[in-house]
């Protein structure tokens, strides 16, 4: 199932790109994409284990720029 | 142009900063003091960026940009270019300001856009009213929705008469009527009086919530533009910086001068070395395309579909509900000798009165008279006609064959269309023609297709030829493939697809009965989606009312968008380079790296939001 999530202090698109490969590197990620200008990231992943999915991505997220973060 | 407090405590930093920098290059100072000085300045400017680049480098981030403006800055002070060094952080301090300051901007148009969102709904329960979220309404609640609110939930009207303002779904300043029993859609804006209305559709699945799923979704099907650049940024960052290091070293070592002139040289590789610029304009160019058509009331699925748009060489069209209104009118009466026309009306629209038939409601339409008329025995053979008494006499109304049967000889007529011959009283009266009606921005549509550089228009249809001819002859349309059955429009769209040289095939249809058709077409294009979810589930491009000059718009959307991307693909990458080459030489300063990295970004973004504004020609 496709889920949106709101992003915090996304500032730079480049970021918003790296995060997007990181994420889809993430097992268990069908689909991932992040929308610099409506600061969502929309994610297609494997339901039963969404919220371990969705921390190692909050988590990618902060590799990038420790200041973004998914609103959850 | 309000700041935030972010930007205003930047905006005090950069202006303290230059200050400080006037006075420390004025002091008279030398060695570890005048160093020690120009680091205050620099410090306040550049702290976060440093902090920063340390942070992303203990994750593994190497090719940050905080990272690189650091290593730039810090490498003039190493070479004693102190005020250098100070002035470049202030300067990409200044373009992140503006960056900033022009990504909200974007952000904030970009949500005006989306801001059909309805925030509460007013529900009827146990016989009070309560505010509550749109999404806790349910199906089969009654809402209240007051003058100046917008329509929250999909629904049937119960009470009240109201005119409903669809602009924000159709971009059509017209209201709507709403009364009893009409279909209110969530989105709209309810004008003049209050109404009461029966949700049909829970908030997820009514028209507003599906507008903004598209829209926002819209930006992750990519144009292959947009995917290029991502790779391109990949590998920019990177092959930047190696270049640095080899700038740095190579030519030294080679020319066996010092390393100091070519380490500056290095250092201005790595100021240009972020492709910002590209990587939020392009999305943001295609964001605006796509927002500029939804304020018109198209919906364009994806910018890849903004992209095959823009390179559309051969149009395609069905007939019906498309090019002309899908519903029957008569066109002209036929009367026989010694009958007027209003009889003959009167007299085949009664006969009718009892068929639920498309034509049947079209003859009533057209005669009102004949709902007072007394009407027994209606009998209907299908395909044939139809018997009855009216008013005391014998009706027999129908084909040329069904009244040849009851020993009836008509005056045949010929012109296209489907003719419904009577007799009363077992005597011919005369035939009614009644045609579907071509919508009348059709052939305007189909002129302005040719001046945006459409090779090929074709029509497709179910309908006979004559009738298909007439009118692709009468609207201007190159080609016409008739009496096609469903399976047979995708085989015709398949043979005009075959014979096309360059461009891209767009399918116009009303999204009902040709899926299968509007997914073959390198575009499909749904007409009249304001409502019908298949039409919005089958096509690439959504226009949700049913003027078919929007198809013209979207084109030229499309093209204008691609435009702008292109332009600042252009002059990006143009100044990035021009300034890499003259830093090989020597030529440019850091001067030139800074415009080159942020100046590009603000200004690509600048000519970027143009997309958002869209002005039709009409």
């Amino acid at each position: 199932m496709k889920q949106t999530f709101r992003m915090e202090n996304l500032d730079c698109a480049n970021c918003a790109a790296k995060m997007e490969s990181a994420i889809a590197k993430i097992d268990g990620v069908e689909s991932v994409s992040i929308s610099f200008l409506l600061e969502k990231i929309t994610l297609e992943a494997d339901e039963s284990r969404l919220e371990e999915i969705l921390k190692k991505a909050q988590k990618a997220c902060k590799k990038v720029d420790a200041d973004c973060r998914i609103v959850l | 142009m309000k700041l935030t407090k972010k930007h205003k405590r930047l905006l005090a930093r950069i202006i303290a900063s230059i200050a400080l920098l006037f006075i420390v290059m004025f002091l008279p100072v030398t060695g570890w003091i005048r160093l020690c000085l120009f680091l205050i300045p620099y410090l306040l400017i550049g702290w976060d960026v440093l902090f920063h680049a340390l942070r992303n480098i203990a994750h593994g981030q190497v090719f940050d940009e905080n990272f690189l403006m650091a290593l730039a800055t810090i490498g003039a002070f190493f070479l004693g270019e102190y005020p250098e060094g100070v002035a470049v952080m202030i300067f990409s301090q200044v373009g992140e300001l503006f960056e900033e300051i022009a990504v909200n901007r974007s952000r904030s148009s970009i949500r005006a856009l989306l801001n059909i969102r309805p925030e509460t709904a007013t529900v009827k329960r146990n016989g009070e009213r309560l505010e509550v979220s749109p999404e806790e309404v349910e199906v089969g609640e009654t809402i209240v929705v007051a003058p100046g609110e917008r329509i929250p939930l999909d629904g049937t009207v119960l009470s009240g008469e109201s005119l409903a303002d669809t602009s924000a779904l159709t971009g059509e300043s017209v209201p709507r009527m709403l009364s009893p029993g009409d279909t209110a859609l969530s989105g709209c804006i309810n004008q003049t009086a209050v109404i009461e209305i029966a949700v049909t559709k829970p908030f997820t699945e009514s028209t507003v919530s599906k507008i903004l799923e598209l829209v926002e979704r819209a930006a992750s099907r990519k144009a292959k533009t947009e995917t290029f650049i991502t790779r391109f940024a990949k590998w920019y960052t990177p092959c930047v910086v190696i270049g640095a290091v080899w700038l740095a070293i190579i030519p030294p070592l080679i020319l066996q001068t010092g390393f100091a002139e070519w380490i500056q040289r290095a250092l201005i590789f790595l100021v240009i070395s972020c492709p910002c610029a590209l990587v939020i304009s392009v999305p943001l160019g295609f964001f605006g395309g796509i927002g500029a058509a939804s304020k018109r009331g198209i919906l364009i699925k994806g910018s890849n579909y903004l992209e095959a748009l823009s390179r559309a060489k051969t149009v395609v069209f069905d007939k019906t509900g498309t090019l002309t209104k899908g519903s029957f009118s008569v066109s002209k009466c036929f009367a026989a000798t010694g009958f007027t026309e209003s009889e003959l009306l009167y007299y085949t629209a009664a006969a009718e009165s009892f068929s639920s038939h498309p034509i049947a409601q079209s003859l009533k339409a057209a005669c009102a008279d004949a709902n007072n008329a007394a009407v027994e025995q209606a009998a209907e053979k299908a395909g044939f006609g139809v018997t009855a008494l009216v008013d005391g006499h014998p009706v027999i109304a129908g084909t040329s064959r069904f009244l040849a049967e009851a020993g009836i000889s008509v005056v045949p007529v010929d012109d296209p269309g489907t003719i419904v011959y009577t007799a009363v009283d077992k005597q011919f009266i005369g035939a009614v023609l009644i045609c579907d009606e071509v919508k009348p921005q059709a052939a305007q549509a189909i002129a302005s297709l040719k001046q945006e550089g459409i090779s090929k228009t074709a029509m497709l249809t179910g309908d006979t030829a004559v009738i298909g001819n007439q009118i692709g002859a009468q609207l201007g349309i190159d080609e016409v493939h008739a009496q096609l059955l469903p399976e047979g429009k995708v085989s015709a769209l398949e043979t005009i697809g075959a014979s096309m040289s360059a461009g891209t095939l767009v399918y116009t249809g009303d999204g009902i009965n040709d899926a299968p058709v509007l997914a073959r077409a390198d575009v499909g294009v749904a007409m009249g989606g304001l409502g019908s979810d298949a039409a919005i589930e089958a096509a690439d491009v959504v226009i949700m009312d049913d003027d078919p000059t929007k198809l013209i718009d979207s084109i030229r959307i499309a093209k204008r968008t691609m435009r702008i991307v292109k332009q600042n693909i252009i002059f990006a990458l143009g100044v990035k380079f021009a300034v890499l080459a003259l830093g090989i030489f020597g030529v440019a300063t850091m001067w030139e790296a800074v415009f080159a990295d942020v100046g590009v970004s603000v200004i690509a973004i600048l000519n970027a939001m143009r997309a958002l504004r869209f002005h039709s020609q009409k």
